[in-house]
């Protein structure tokens, strides 16, 4: 079968948590298999070394042009160092949104995004899960990766590797990666905005998602939060129709937050959601008894939110 | 600018529950509500707003049926000035692929100097821009939050993890794939629909664009649906309304969620 390549994304000369990730992935895909790693940048030895521990051998490719990822130049030297048929694994992240689908294009080869599980690989039949509808409904797909394929894995979804016992080499490929001109130049990065609120210190959050259907609600979960002596903060939505501000919005692309008790009133429960919620006791409030949140929180209530709320405060105003 | 937004008709997971038809081949689709996908309405609004700035014309266009007509109009009512229905049997069994390269078809016929997609739709795979770039030999961002209009390019942000934006400088003729939160979209009432509804709009077929049907159906193929493992999932509380109340009450006192 077709060369497994992992490629590692890395900030600050650290590779990414997910890396140990892909590595378990890879393994579901073709478990005698010595997968690769590859690791482009800019000084990026230190990466290696630490993708070395976990791949048998890592692929360097180290430019001063890619010192900030920019998608398309890594997407030309990509396709001018791997092998035609690679399978590349990423982390389905914002770096790979970017990345995945023109690499696909560009190799010619399938791109399968998003995997949640890895079935199987029937002869060259890669058989994995991907969840449709915000999570609602899960899809078995199917397809050929005999001649190479690109495929992004959410991240939390597969159990990290942590052996670490691989003792790979460093094998230096910047010479087979070539040069790429590009018409996309990376500019900088600008830090999101500090808000009036640090929602990650809070112990207790009422957090509210696009069920509270109205800014005019916003004040009900308020309340409860008061009462309870909670923080606010919310799904992304809310943010978007600017009824709190971004330092309130848990998840992928707000904050990761890890308080003893979510509230999550009226949340869906998507993975960019819930990938901001590290640990804590999760009470889930939703009318549909089919929302994805209800899989991972510890208690869950089919209700109005718009309902439950208000009775919560005063109950707990009575004391 | 001549500017093109390419748009999908979904079911809306909010108004509907999802659920699987007897086969378990695919969603139930009797009485599902659908709308626009919503990344797409902020695509649709981003386009209209840089029109109003630096002048020219907005296209809506979807892969879809008769039907999907109606996302089309929704649009239009916005703002968008002319749409485009992109109708063939041989599409209904395409990919993220097969939709790019439907897309790709239309794009060559005419002269746009911006493409805008949402940044995903109800599949979730966040693909179809990206695609169509590659295969157009455009540049691409993806997850774009900001767009400035300078000369021939523009300067863009994307979202990262975190909140942080990205800023880059990107040629024209490119693909942008919008994310929410870049604007406001507007709200469409039924006087602006009904404005819409007699423009005419054509329906292009494999053959009108050069697309090869035989190349387009899916290589990524669905086997089946089925409801996600509830995990371990939640001890679930019924009851009326005064028992859920109180038996959340003396939870969040166990465990400390009241000060
Ligand atoms: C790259 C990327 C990054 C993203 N980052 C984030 C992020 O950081 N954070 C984030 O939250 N999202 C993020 N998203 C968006 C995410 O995919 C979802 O769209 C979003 O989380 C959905 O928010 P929600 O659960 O509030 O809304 P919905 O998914 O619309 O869910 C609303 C829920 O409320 C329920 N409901 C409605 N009315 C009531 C009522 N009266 N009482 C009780 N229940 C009710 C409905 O049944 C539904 O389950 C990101 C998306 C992308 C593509």
């Amino acid at each position: 079968m077709a060369q497994i390549f992992a490629y590692i994304t890395h900030k600050n000369g650290k590779a990414d948590d997910t890396a140990l990730e892909l590595a378990a992935a890879a393994k579901k895909i073709n478990a005698g298999a010595d997968i690769k790693a590859v690791v482009v940048g800019s000084g990026v030895d230190a990466v290696c070394q630490e993708a070395a521990a976990s791949f048998k051998e890592v692929w360097k490719i180290d430019k001063a042009e890619v010192a900030y990822p920019n998608a398309e130049i890594i997407r030309g030297l990509l396709v001018n160092a791997l092998p035609k048929d690679a399978i590349v694994l990423l982390a389905h992240d914002t770096f790979a949104m970017d990345l995945g689908p023109g690499l696909s294009i560009k190799k010619g080869v399938p791109y399968v995004a998003d995997v949640v599980g890895i079935d199987a690989v029937e002869g060259s039949t890669l058989k994995a899960v991907r969840q449709e509808f915000g999570g609602q409904i899960s899809t078995h797909v199917s397809c050929d990766i005999a001649s190479g394929a690109v495929i992004t894995l959410r991240p939390g979804a597969f159990e990290a590797d942590e052996s670490k016992s691989a003792g790979g080499s460093v094998v230096d490929k910047t010479g087979d990666a070539g040069t790429v001109a590009a018409k996309r130049k990376f500019l900088e990065v600008v830090q999101a905005e500090a808000g009036e609120v640090d929602i990650t210190k809070a112990d207790v959050l009422v957090s509210i998602g696009r069920g509270i259907e109205d800014q005019e609600n916003i004040p009900i979960a308020q309340e409860l939060a008061e009462a309870m002596g909670a923080v606010v903060s919310c799904s992304r939505p809310i943010v978007d129709a600017k009824w709190l501000e971004k330092a309130r919005q848990v998840g992928t692309s707000g904050q990761t937050v890890k308080p003893n008790i979510y509230m999550a009133m009226g949340i869906s429960g998507s993975f960019q959601h819930l990938g901001g919620i590290k640990g804590g006791y999760i009470i889930a409030v939703n009318k549909n008894s089919k929302a994805p949140i209800f899989q991972v929180a510890d208690i869950g209530v089919v209700a109005n939110i718009l309902e439950v709320m208000p009775a919560l405060t005063e109950k707990i105003k009575e004391g | 600018m001549e500017i093109l937004v390419c748009v999908k008709r979904v079911p809306d997971t909010e108004e509907n529950e999802i659920r699987l038809n007897s086969a378990g081949n695919d969603i139930e689709r009797d009485d599902l509500v659908y709308s626009v996908n919503e990344w797409d309405n902020y695509a649709v609004e981003e386009a209209i707003q840089i029109i109003d700035r630096v002048g020219g014309c907005v296209t809506v266009v979807t892969v879809g049926n008769e039907e999907a007509e109606e996302v089309l109009r929704r649009e239009m009512a916005m703002g968008a000035e002319k749409g485009i229905l992109l109708k063939d049997a041989a599409f209904e069994s395409c990919d993220g692929k097969g939709i790019a390269t439907i897309l790709a078809g239309l794009v060559k016929k005419g002269k746009y100097d911006l493409i805008l997609t949402g940044a995903q739709a109800d599949d979730g795979a966040a693909q179809v821009g990206g695609m169509l770039a590659a295969m157009l030999d455009l540049p691409y961002a993806s997850l774009v939050n900001k767009i400035e209009v300078q000369d021939n390019k523009l300067k863009v942000g994307r979202e990262i993890e975190g909140g942080n934006q990205e800023m880059n400088e990107i040629e024209l003729p490119c693909v942008l794939s919008i994310q929410t939160g870049i604007n406001e979209p507007r709200y469409v009432g039924i006087r602006g629909i009904r404005k819409v509804a007699s423009v005419e709009i054509p329906a292009y077929g494999a053959s009108d664009l050069g697309v090869d049907a035989g190349s387009i159906g899916a290589v990524v193929k669905r086997t089946d649906y089925f409801v996600p493992a509830m995990g371990e999932g939640a001890e679930m509380i019924t009851g009326s309304l005064d028992e859920i109340v109180a038996k959340l009450v003396e939870i969040l006192k166990a465990k400390g969620g009241i000060k």
